[in-house]
């Protein structure tokens, strides 16, 4: 595949003036040298969060070879990936913001929607603590406090899962929409963030992933643990993964999205996930194996016959 | 070799820093940005020389466009391409969003205003005795256009660095119109040293981005000193 790639870039490096016509030619011949399913290209847009950790090359790398196809890997926000394949330019879409992804389901773009996976999130700042967040237990009342002690708190602000997330919770609290010069809006990824918030000092909530992936770097400790390690359920971090509609965009790898979500979903997905480490900690714990039938993971979660119709 | 070597000896390197995935992205990096300002270049030369061979009303507001154009913000230079070339887009069913060819044409679009602007600059300064001497002596339009051309061809050459200089360094199109794809098994796709200097530097792993940083000014250093060396040649042999 590597020599194949640099062969077909040594050629049309040769014919610059012909380049773009060239190139698309290349690809047709990629077809006819191989068997006719393989060779095919899968493109997945997915969060930051997935993305930045790693499991997604740890993941692509044995379905690549399984079937002899590539997967094309895009990391954008939640509200990106899905809005990427709303315009019929994925075929496959791995988010975690189930209100978004439903959304998605019920426009018709999405089918075929299951849950893969979930970690948590947690609230990390310096260890020194000034706004006093680790000694609550309750989500709401942590976000309140740095409110009250007006301490630094980086968000997201990109649409993402984990700001959807985060504005869940602003929400719900007391503090509501009134949040002063203490809070920054910075529009990044979460790596960036959780960069930032080092930098400046300052709190924000993160997916335990990728705050444990990139640990070694930080000074952040975390101040108020997620489900995972018995923090309180409304940090809980579901990851669903939907197809994109054939029946919408004709042109999407529909069989090969479903191959994946298969083999994602099946035993050896269900390993993978669970092996995979950062820093020696499991960073996302495989749900999609059960022997007990879940039926809210096919439709949005507030959806019922009834009021369907 | 040594560069691996040093490379692959700091402590810093991590997954997906090796130098297979360094190398692909080079490639990729050199690929994308050489093709687009050769495009640009053969888009830009004769239209540089065009406008500034003749004397048309409205002249000073065309260069004036293309003087803006040189200033265009890439990041919505890429989200214009990224429309075009979305499925539902103009381009849509050329299947180019997220591949090193819409890469291309949003470099393009970057480049060429570059290309055109410090050429007609550089054409525009050529002597007008030199021209009315190239046709005096019976030269053809083309004569005359590469009599001006080796005239100016250190101006060129500028135009042609600089246009090379603005795709190669710019992160936001590239990163909107390419998607920063890698295959797991580090290989790069669509991913540029910029976009990947972006992505180690959100993942923290600033040593890394750093490292590839210094690549990328070599590398600008390389194609400077290559060009400035071939515009040299010339003028020995003139």
């Amino acid at each position: 595949m590597t020599i194949h790639r640099r062969a077909v870039l040594a050629g049309v490096g040769g014919g610059v003036a012909a380049a773009l016509a060239g190139c698309l030619a290349l690809d047709d011949g990629d077809d006819t040298e191989r068997p006719a399913l393989s060779g095919e290209t899968l493109r997945l847009t997915t969060t930051t969060s997935t993305y930045d950790t790693g499991l997604l090359d740890d993941l692509n790398a044995p379905f690549e070879a399984r079937y002899g196809v590539t997967v094309e890997t895009v990391g954008l926000g939640t509200a990106a990936a899905l809005e990427t394949a709303r315009s019929g330019d994925a075929d496959v879409v791995l988010v975690h913001a189930r209100s978004l992804e439903d959304e998605f389901l019920r426009e018709g773009y999405g089918v075929n929607r299951r849950d893969l996976m979930f970690n948590d999130f947690v609230i990390v700042g310096d260890p020194d603590d000034p706004a006093g967040v680790g000694a609550t237990e309750d989500a709401l009342e942590a976000f309140e406090r740095i409110a009250d002690a007006e301490a630094t708190f980086v968000s997201r602000g990109d649409n993402s899962g984990t700001h959807t997330k985060e504005l869940e919770i602003w929400a719900a609290t007391a503090v509501g929409d009134e949040r002063g010069e203490w809070y920054r809006e910075a529009g990044d990824g979460m790596g960036m963030i959780l960069n930032q918030a080092n930098q400046s000092g300052g709190y924000t909530l993160s997916d335990r992933g990728t705050y444990l992936s990139m640990r070694e770097t930080l000074d952040l400790e975390i101040l108020l643990e997620g489900p995972i390690e018995d923090g309180p359920d409304r940090l809980a971090n579901p990851y669903g993964i939907v197809a994109v509609n054939p029946a919408v965009y004709d042109h999407v790898e529909y069989d090969l999205a479903m191959a994946y979500i298969g083999y994602l979903t099946g035993p050896e997905g269900h390993d993978r996930i669970e092996s995979y480490t950062a820093n020696g900690e499991q960073l996302f714990f495989p749900e999609a194996l059960s022997a007990d039938p879940n039926f809210e993971q096919y439709v949005p979660a507030d959806w019922s016959r009834a009021g369907n119709d | 070799m040594t560069l691996e070597t040093a490379i692959l000896a700091s402590s810093f390197v991590e997954f997906p820093f090796e130098w297979h995935y360094v190398r692909s992205i080079v490639r990729v990096s050199l690929y994308v940005s050489l093709v687009a300002v050769a495009l640009s270049t053969l888009f830009s030369l004769p239209l540089a020389l065009a406008i500034g061979f003749s004397e048309f009303r409205g002249k000073r507001l065309v260069t004036a466009v293309i003087n803006t154009g040189m200033g265009f913000p890439s990041v919505v230079v890429g989200l214009v391409v990224l429309f075009a070339v979305s499925n539902q887009g103009p381009l849509g069913p050329l299947n180019l969003v997220f591949t090193p060819e819409a890469m291309i044409l949003s470099q393009f679009v970057l480049a060429a205003p570059v290309v055109t602007g410090v050429s007609l600059a550089a054409v525009s300064g050529v002597d007008r005795r030199v021209r009315d001497a190239a046709y005096a002596m019976g030269g053809t339009r083309l004569d005359v256009a590469l009599v001006v051309i080796k005239e100016a061809r250190y101006g060129i050459a500028t135009a042609i660095l600089a246009g090379f200089g603005r795709a190669v360094s710019e992160v936001g199109s590239v990163l909107i119109v390419g998607g920063n794809i890698a295959s797991a098994d580090g290989t790069s796709y669509t991913r540029t040293l910029t976009t990947a200097i972006q992505l180690e530097a959100r993942q923290g792993r600033f040593e890394t981005a750093m490292l590839l940083g210094a690549i990328l000014v070599a590398l600008v250093l390389v194609v400077n000193a290559i060009v400035i060396r071939l515009g040299g040649t010339g003028g020995r042999y003139r």
